[in-house]
């Protein structure tokens, strides 16, 4: 033991009869093994958001209880679930792009506003007539959306690519400005009678819901999921393959692994920081358009401004980049956010999403590092 | 005149809670830690400061409990990043979700809680004497505002100056050599995480004790955390120009107010009086002036060669090769 303490120092005190070694996993863990961390990570969490709500007052089992009936218990809350979760979705496939390449966008909340804006303005300006089919309003909106984010994106990035401006600021501080950019127009411009909303969207600008096919398929009445989802799940899809199966992906993904090795074989970092800034504001504003033209018809911060694009770093880095998982845990997330609307405290699912990320970000050390209980006796 | 020295009187009351917020940010990453949570840990002091303040009716109360739960949440952060070698960015962030989803369910009702004793003001005698700076610095200002003037020149010293700063510099810029030195790199770093959480803490409490008095959820703070964050880089690191920064920054917030409300401007019809809605423009001033300052300090820092302390944001492994 004497020779040891020259070693490790640091590791001498011998309070307990074993010892924990970590030492940096070598090989892949088996394929299980990710899965099972997350899902004890979530689960430690439920249970620290539970003790924590049990300190403020609230009664934390009812609570857990509440939130999955109240956003599984039947066809209609499903849906209810799903409109919550496709905002979150396209937040989350637009922080998956930017942080694969370790670009901390966390501006998606702004762009995710913008986009709203962008799409709103369409209408509202009015761009186009109030009597334009729905096959041209829509494309359109989509793209308005999407330019709209792209461009909130793009200011950052720029910023980051030439004068090195550090990213996670200016994308943060870039939220506060579109909010108040955004509730200019609605107060000031588009108001309706003075309240804090612009006028409602008329029907053809609206995506189309399921409900609107009850006639023909009763089971659909009431359900208001609407297009933004396909758009959610096509753009995940897409992405997955520009990720991890085109060129573009491969060289975001070598960026965001080792920077100096993209340099050296050639890769354009400055352009790269570029792009993908605009791509992941043009995934953020799409939600915006998705939102104010699926859910909410009309222009309107609070409910616009909800912190989705907060939400979806977390989905995000839950689904570890990855945009196809990105579909199943945005579902959880719309689940928590929906029931937690009815919870008191109201905080609380702010809260458990801080907790699961904490927990989460804990939880990685296991897939790096492997724990080996060693007993104190057995060392020497 | 008056208007301009009142504008700047309460401009340093606002900018001492940018000031106590990237001192602590400053100190955590001149060792090596980059804290993004400061939003959080400040809406946590905040809360505290306030919920304790109107529990016991001491706001001295309420500012010690701000600080430690402030500096107890930072210890989240310093255990991920420094003992599980995390992403510092990320667990930043999850801090600050962390710090916000907490205080708003133990600041549950808090913002109808009743009136509440506040920490006291009061003016320096024959400072405040003297022409247009005494008014500004030295008269009617809240006894936190000269907590800040101490804090200031007491940063600049330890860093610079004095032994244990020393060792908080080398195990921010190069880690291993202090290590190999016998300086316990790990203490330390979880020491000025703990330190910057405090100080985050005891910004949090100035807003709800002090400058803006009560709780209004995530709008306390409105981003002042992430200000201070972005004053550090503006700062170089340093607590003189981080206090330069931030009673600018403060001067700026209050003068944002203070526009509106006359109805002549300059002898002119005053255009913000009278379009209240251009008041949303005059909102995106200071987050937008952050961002100028970004590429300012950014721009200075690549001219100079000067940069962040070396080892900033990575974490240190004892055996593996350092930096």
């Amino acid at each position: 033991m004497s020779e040891n303490s020259s070693v490790q120092p640091s590791l001498q005190k011998r309070r307990f009869p074993f010892r924990l070694y970590f030492e940096p996993r070598l090989e892949e863990p088996p394929r299980w093994y990710p899965v099972a961390v997350s899902l004890g990570a979530i689960l430690f969490a439920l249970i620290i958001g539970g003790i924590l709500i049990k300190l403020a007052g609230g009664d934390p089992i009812r609570s857990y209880i509440h939130i999955a009936e109240a956003s599984f218990g039947s066809v209609g809350v499903l849906s209810d679930t799903i409109v919550k979760a496709t905002p979150i979705l396209l937040t989350s496939l637009a922080c998956s792009i930017a942080f694969r390449m370790r670009l901390w966008n966390i501006g998606a909340e702004g762009q995710f506003i913008m986009g709203a804006f962008g799409a709103s303005a369409i209408v509202l300006t009015p761009v186009l007539p109030a009597n334009t089919p729905a096959w041209i309003f829509i494309p359109v909106m989509i793209l308005a959306g999407m330019l709209a984010g792209a461009l909130w994106g793009l200011i950052p990035g720029l910023l980051k690519a030439f004068f090195n401006v550090n990213e996670i600021i200016s994308s943060l501080m870039m939220n506060y400005i579109a909010i108040a950019w955004v509730n200019f127009w609605v107060f000031a411009v588009w108001t309706e009678g003075g309240f804090q909303m612009t006028r409602q969207f008329p029907k053809n600008a609206w995506l189309p819901r399921l409900l609107d096919y009850a006639k023909a398929i009763p089971l659909f009445r009431g359900l208001t999921t609407h297009l933004g989802l396909v758009l959610g799940i096509v753009a995940a899809v897409i992405l997955w393959f520009i990720i991890y199966r085109s060129r573009w992906g491969y060289e975001i993904r070598l960026i965001g692994d080792n920077p100096r090795a993209a340099q050296y074989a050639g890769i354009n970092i400055t352009r790269n920081v570029v792009l993908v800034m605009m791509l992941s504001g043009a995934l953020a504003g799409l939600g915006g358009m998705s939102e104010v033209t699926g859910v909410v018809h009309r222009l309107q911060t609070s409910p616009v401004a909800a912190g989705y694009g907060f939400t979806g770093i977390i989905v995000a880095w839950l689904a570890k980049l990855n945009p196809l998982v990105a579909i199943l845990v945005s579902i959880l997330f719309g689940a928590l956010i929906l029931a937690g609307r009815e919870i008191q405290p109201s905080g609380v699912p702010k809260m458990i999403q801080g907790v699961i990320l904490v927990c989460l970000i804990a939880s990685d050390f296991l897939l790096r590092y492997r724990i080996r209980v060693v007993r104190t006796g057995e060392e020497s | 005149m008056q208007a301009i020295i009142n504008i700047l009187q309460a401009g340093v009351a606002s900018g001492t809670v940018l000031l106590f917020a990237s001192l602590g940010e400053i100190i955590a990453e001149r060792s090596g830690v980059m804290n993004l949570g400061v939003e959080g840990m400040m809406l946590i002091g905040a809360m505290s400061a306030y919920s304790v303040a109107v529990k016991t009716g001491s706001p001295w109360l309420g500012v010690l409990v701000a600080i430690l739960a402030a500096g107890l949440i930072s210890q989240i952060h310093a255990y991920i990043t420094i003992t599980l070698h995390a992403d510092q960015v990320v667990s930043g962030l999850a801090l600050t979700f962390l710090g916000a989803g907490i205080s708003l369910v133990l600041g549950e009702g808090l913002s109808k809680a009743g009136t509440v004793s506040l920490l006291a003001s009061f003016s320096v005698p024959l400072l405040s004497q003297i022409p247009f700076l005494g008014p500004i610095f030295f008269k009617d200002q809240n006894v936190m505002v000269y907590i800040g003037y101490l804090f200031i020149p007491l940063a600049w010293y330890f860093i610079n100056r004095t032994r244990p700063g020393m060792h908080l510099r080398a195990v921010g810029e190069y880690p291993a050599a202090a290590d190999a030195l016998g300086i316990n790199v790990f203490r330390l770093r979880y020491f000025y995480v703990f330190v910057g959480g405090l100080l985050a803490g005891l910004a949090g409490a100035t807003i709800s004790l002090a400058v803006s008095p009560g709780w209004f959820s995530e709008l306390t703070t409105g981003g002042q955390g992430w200000i201070a964050v972005g004053l550090v880089i503006f700062a170089q690191w340093n607590p003189v120009r981080a206090a330069v920064g931030s009673y600018t920054f403060g001067a700026l917030r209050r003068l944002i107010l203070d526009i509106q409300g006359p109805t002549l401007l300059l002898g002119f019809p005053n255009p913000f009086y009278y379009n209240p809605y251009w008041g949303f423009f005059l909102q995106m001033i200071p987050y937008a002036f952050t961002i100028i300052v970004l590429v300012i300090g950014s721009r200075e820092a690549m001219r100079k060669r000067l940069g962040a302390p070396a080892a900033l944001g990575t974490p240190y492994v004892r055996g593996e090769r350092g930096l």
